[in-house]
């Protein structure tokens, strides 16, 4: 009986094995780097439901109120506060008395229960990150939380990964901001940002911090 | 492998002490003996077992779960983070900031004595327990009980609900039947109080007082109350009730010393002792660093007389005479070990010496030994302490006091106040009374409010069973244990952290004790139950204490005045003053029968203390300061009467005194005296909760009421069984090289010297290493300098008492898991921070010398080298971190550490679904999962929130402003943390003493964690023998 198969075909068949192998772990690795990137898994861009449609383009945006007015301690503790009712009715005890949608935060008002607002930026359990020191040195609010006087309904700007912080961390020249920009939206960064960059991070003392135990610990 | 074996040939361990050269450590018989299981301890990380699998199928499971894990590793990086909420309040309280820890002032109660602390409370959860430095009895230090009380606030096994024969209640529906035995009128006064008139307050008003009721056979038990709200309350039942009996007792503290104050002054005083004057100390089997009620306030002011630094050389003299090693007389430059029976001769033969007037027969002490001690104390007259034990009898008291007249050291180093309990009594007496009153049928209601009398009562006075005999037997205690088992109803106790109260320090310090929480479950305080007796059967706690203080403090400012004492945790001047009182030397009471027999002597147990923290985790796994042991306690013998009963480490014996006989595991405890075993209470209970039932052996069928201290005639069988116990003594051993290396002294682990050596050669401990040249040898340019901060910490051993409070801090702020009793037989317990112990000289009496030992954080670590993932790498201040997330668990770390600080999940240790639990965790620090290595990180979390504060305020981190949760739970001050660039921190000044040596400096690791010398100042007298 002749050879249907020409003498290469072993190797080739063998070398196919192999290459097989080796394109579907590559194509494999390649998805799951984009998966694990994507907007999907990061949920980076995604808007989360809320109790109450609460608008961050009008309080900020066309009524002009500070962050601080409600996130009170983001100059002072790690954690930047998520308003206490108490901080809403200040205003809806007046405005809006009768507003259906307002209905969940008097119902909180009067069953001293919480409202549950859905966490948005979501850093996992092992990372410690300080609002208070990244405010006093000059980073603004706007650098990672994106243009929130444009936010109908609150988003996570940035996807918040490792890399991210690094960038900064690493080369904070880029990204600083005078002390009394930081809470300024549509901030526009000067054409010699890393000029005054280099210049707010000596005169600041800004350090370049990456190593583990500044955020993990 | 037994781990305290010891069929060890003695004569041959003695004859190798004898032979050394120099200062020879060891840290158990084994060591000396150089047995083969010792070796394989020292020599691998882990002990053979520790990484098997456990169960049958192992190899299977292995594959499975690799496959699964391999599986799961892939795709768990691409999954979303779950939806979290976040909650905020609706109302804000008044200055709370998230994320910031609060600090209230309250007190931790021992014996009803307080020792004030701090506690921190991250947004209305307590999780850890600081010093409160302005409070008499702490200045800023805790001790390991302190430490772990936090953790039986959340104990999930404290009884939740009223409970009636089993069966769920309420609290209201208790109260009618309580206040029906009672014989409470029904209807209330029917004089309501008159509307408040304009200009008149509504306070002046006052009811007309209720008509006393019948109270023959009404009888309310507690513990020792110091608690001037509480005696008040009590005062108030007793007059209202007439008849009607309030009984306290306490099965371990406070017998002798009330007995022998009324032997010696013939009245009740209480003794405060000044160790900052003292410059002669000694112990008649007192652990006053210990279990006492100011142990932490003594071990303070005892180590301030220890220090030598610079040109100060001069330290105070220490006499231990003990009946069990106590890491208190670990401290001491002369330990000598007496059986029970001898100690009152001893007391009497330093009375007599002293020229109390008593006789005193021979001291059953080496005569010279006595001779220059009593020379001593005589040379130090007025500055000088002879403090008595706890636990002894009445009559060694009474010779104390008389001593401390003799020599003038009353009024100076030791004063006397009024008592701090406002109704001290003999408590044994009114307990035998009660019992009388139970067995006659005449006690109609019995109220127990807290304690454990069912567990703790003398057995001749068979108390379980006489209790039954009371009508109604009502029970409040934080757990349903064996006491509420023989009652009909419970009531569940409110946690001290839970509770409104007031309690007296040790020098009559008044502390108001604020709540932290609300109570978890159904509870209650006493004081809220004994609120039932009265006509406001619900008046809340606060105003209880309140309504109190308002008697107590009348005038315009009390709203200020309150504020500020619950602020300051302490009411000011309540300290009592000190009193002139005359002590006589107590009449012979006869010398004590000595049989020449076996004793055994009764002690508190250093944790559990009388059993009532046995189901704390944290306080079970604790090694015992001097025996290593954990999860149990045992019947400690000497080497020498081991070997003449024939007896090993883990034997189980039966150990019978007058007719009541337990089983026990037998402990071979170096510096235990001949013929005498010594048992530690508390254990073995049966309803304590998960962790302590069944733990130990029970040890008070032993104690008779004559006995409270030690019985004679002890009889011992062994029963040919054997009982595994798990010591933590040979657990990560530091190598420190070949016998020939540690005899040249090259490689000293452990360094000391006795004061007139240190004067003559002030750097032995630099001396000690093989080239001190080689220190900074590093093949590598010297590319990294730390130029910011560089972190460092010294530990003094000179100061250390071996207390382990450091360790319990440690597990409290770092959310350190607890293992159980098999993990810790395998070696998986996982404190960050341990205290070795080491011996050395004779087994009988060896001097004990203690080291703790955290992470060294090296300069140039060896785990670092052989991690294949860069999981534990330097950051920019020299700390050698170690980052969770990236550990894959190859544990090659741990095997690189020559310091052995490494501890690895080898299981899922951590507690992940007790709800109760969780709230304990500290907030700053990650909670580890099973197959990730940790270690100690410096207190990292403190030290970035000290950054963060210094870098919002330009400025450096101050000195002192980063205290590690060791450094400031030591009571002795024996650690110091701080930045080793700045050359004027405490830190640095002690690195540059002569004393400071760094662990296995040989190995070039550059340890960033180095030690002060340990030093002694024996007699010159007794030394020359």
């Amino acid at each position: 009986m002749p050879q249907i198969f020409h003498y290469s075909a072993n190797t080739l068949s063998k070398i196919s094995i192999v290459a097989t192998v080796l394109v579907l772990a590559g194509v494999g690795g390649a998805l799951f780097e984009l998966l694990a990137d994507s907007g999907y898994a990061t949920r980076q861009n995604e808007i989360r439901e809320q109790p109450v449609p609460f608008s961050h383009s009008h309080h900020v945006g066309s009524m002009g109120i500070d962050c601080r007015y409600c996130h009170t301690t983001v100059e002072t503790a790690g954690f930047a506060n998520i308003p206490p009712t108490k901080t809403c009715m200040n205003c809806h005890s007046q405005i809006w008395v009768n507003s259906p949608t307002l209905e969940p935060v008097r119902a909180s008002y009067r069953s001293d229960q919480s409202i549950e607002w859905t966490r948005v930026h979501d850093l996992p359990a092992f990372v410690y990150f300080n609002h208070s020191i990244h405010v006093n040195k000059g980073v603004g609010c706007e650098t990672c939380h994106g243009r929130v006087d444009q936010m109908p309904l609150m988003y996570q700007k940035a996807s918040l990964e490792m890399r991210w912080c690094l960038d900064c961390h690493r080369n904070p020249e880029k990204y600083v901001r005078p002390k009394d920009a930081v809470f300024k939206m549509g901030y526009v960064p000067p054409e010699d940002q890393l000029v005054m960059g280099n210049r707010l991070v000596k005169e600041n003392n800004i350090q370049r911090l990456d190593t583990c135990y500044t955020c993990h610990r | 492998m037994s781990e305290n074996n010891v069929n060890l040939d003695l004569a041959s361990i003695r004859a190798r002490l004898d032979g050394a050269r120099g200062r020879d450590y060891w840290r158990s018989l084994e060591e000396i003996a150089d047995t083969e299981g010792f070796q394989d301890f020292l020599h691998r990380e882990f002990p053979r077992q520790a990484s098997e699998w456990e169960d049958v199928d192992g190899r299977r499971n292995f594959l499975k779960l690799m496959g699964a894990s391999l599986a799961l590793a892939g795709l768990g990086a691409c999954t979303k983070q779950p939806t979290e909420v976040i909650m905020p309040y609706v109302n804000a309280p008044e200055g709370l900031i998230p994320g910031r820890p609060m600090f209230y002032a309250t007190a931790f109660t021992l014996s009803g004595v307080a020792t004030g602390v701090l506690m921190e409370s991250h947004m209305g959860r307590p999780t850890k327990v600081e010093g409160n430095p302005q409070h008499p009895a702490s200045l800023g230090a805790t001790n390991a009980m302190i430490q772990a009380s936090v953790l039986n606030l959340y104990d999930p096994d404290r009884s939740q609900t009223v409970s009636s024969l089993g069966e769920i209640r309420s609290y209201g529906s208790f109260l009618p039947v309580f206040r029906k035995a009672l014989k409470v009128p029904e209807a209330l006064p029917e004089e309501a109080p008159p509307p408040p008139i304009a200009g008149q307050k509504a306070a002046s008003y006052r009811p007309p007082p209720p008509q006393p009721r019948d109270g023959k056979g009404l009888r309310i038990l507690t513990e020792t109350v110091t608690s001037p709200t509480l005696a008040a309350q009590l005062q108030d039942i007793l007059k209202l009730y007439t008849g009607s009996k309030w009984i306290q007792f306490e099965p371990l503290g406070g017998h002798g010393e009330r007995g022998g104050s009324q032997l010696a002054f013939g009245q009740y005083v209480n003794t405060v002792y000044h160790f900052d004057a003292a410059n002669v100390v000694l112990s008649l089997d007192a652990d006053f660093l210990g279990t006492g009620a100011a142990g932490v306030r003594y071990a303070r002011d005892f180590a301030s007389k220890r220090r030598v630094r610079g040109d100060r050389m001069e330290m105070s003299r220490f006499y231990a005479v003990e009946t069990t090693p106590t890491h208190t007389g670990a401290k001491a430059d002369h330990r000598i070990s007496i059986k029970p029976s001898q100690m009152a001769d001893f007391a009497r033969a330093v009375a007599a010496a002293a020229g109390t007037g008593g006789a005193g027969g021979q001291a059953p002490v080496d005569s010279k030994w006595f001779n220059a001690m009593i020379k001593d104390l005589q040379a130090h007259r007025g500055a000088g302490i002879v403090i008595p034990g706890e636990h002894q009898s009445p009559e060694v008291h009474a010779l104390a006091h008389a001593i401390n007249g003799a020599l003038g050291n009353s009024g100076n180093t030791v004063t006397y106040t009024d008592p701090i309990e406002p109704n001290p009594v003999d408590q044994l007496a009114s307990l035998r009374e009660l019992a009388a009153d139970l067995d006659a049928g005449a006690v109609e209601v019995l109220v127990i409010i807290g304690g454990n009398p069912a567990f703790t009562a003398p057995p001749d006075l068979y108390f379980r069973d006489k209790l039954l005999k009371a009508k109604l037997r009502v029970r409040l205690g934080l757990y349903e244990d064996e006491t509420s088992e023989l009652c009909q109803w419970h009531i569940p106790e409110t946690h001290p952290l839970e509770t409104w109260s007031d309690a007296r320090a040790y020098d009559g310090t008044v502390t108001i004790m604020q709540p932290l929480i609300a109570p978890l479950y159904q509870g209650h305080s006493a004081h809220e139950l004994l609120a039932a007796f009265s006509d406001s059967p619900e008046k809340s706690g606060y105003d209880l204490v309140r309504e109190y203080w308002q008697t107590q403090h009348a005038g315009a400012d009390f709203e200020d005045w309150w504020k500020r004492s619950v602020h300051d945790g302490m009411v000011a001047g309540t300290a009592l003053p000190a009193k002139t009182v005359t002590a006589k030397a107590p009449a012979t009471q006869g010398a004590a029968p000595t049989s020449g027999g076996l004793e055994i002597s009764f002690h508190p147990d250093p944790y559990i203390y009388d059993g009532r923290f046995a189901n704390n985790g944290w306080l079970q796994e604790l090694p015992r300061p001097m025996t290593r042991l954990t999860w149990d306690n045992a019947a400690l013998v000497s080497p020498d009467t081991a070997k003449r009963l024939g007896l090993s480490g883990e034997d189980r014996v039966e150990l019978k005194v007058q007719g009541h006989s337990v089983l026990a595991a037998v402990w071979i405890n170096p510096g235990q005296p001949k013929d005498s075993i010594a048992v530690h209470m508390g254990y073995g209970r049966t309803r304590s909760g998960r962790a302590g039932n069944g733990a130990g052996f029970d040890a008070y069928p032993l104690r008779n009421s004559s006995n409270l201290t030690y019985a004679g005639g002890l009889e011992l069988r062994k029963t040919g069984k054997t009982f595994k116990l798990a010591a933590t003594q040979h657990h990560y051993l530091i190598d420190g090289g070949e016998q020939e290396a540690i005899e040249q002294k090259k490689r000293g682990v452990v360094r000391s010297a006795s004061l007139s050596e240190y004067k003559q050669k002030p750097d032995f401990a630099q001396e000690m290493i093989e080239d001190p040249a080689t220190k900074h040898l590093t093949i590598y340019p010297e590319t990294f300098k730390y130029e910011g901060y560089a972190w460092g910490m010294t530990i003094d051993q000179t100061a250390c008492v071996g207390c382990n409070a450091c360790v319990t801090a440690c597990q409290a702020e770092n959310n350190i898991p607890v293992v159980g009793k098999t993990q810790v037989l395998n070696m998986r317990e996982m404190h960050w921070i341990r205290v070795d112990r080491y011996y050395q000289g004779h087994p009988e009496e060896p001097e004990i010398h203690f080291q703790p030992v955290p992470c060294m954080q090296c300069e140039n670590a060896p785990c670092e080298l052989v991690c294949p993932v860069a999981a534990t790498v330097h950051d920019q201040d020299g700390l050698n971190t170690m980052v969770y997330n990236r550990c894959v668990g190859t544990r090659y770390c741990s095997n690189n550490c020559p310091y052995k600080v490494r501890r690895f999940n080898f299981l899922l240790f951590q507690d992940w679904t007790t709800e109760s639990i969780k709230l304990q965790r500290n907030p700053d620090v990650t909670v580890r999962s099973r197959g990730v290595m940790e270690k100690c990180t410096y207190c990292i979390q403190r030290i970035s929130s000290a950054k963060i504060t210094a870098e919002k305020e330009d400025r450096r981190v101050r000195d002192g402003e980063i205290v590690t949760a060791c450094e400031a739970a030591c009571p002795a001050q024996a650690i110091t943390f701080g930045d080793i660039n700045d050359p004027n921190s405490r830190v640095s000044k002690l690195k540059k003493e002569k004393l400071n040596y760094a662990l296995l400096a040989d190995l070039n690791t550059r340890p960033r964690t180095t030690y002060l010398a340990s030093l002694r100042n024996p007699n010159p007298e007794i030394e020359a023998t």
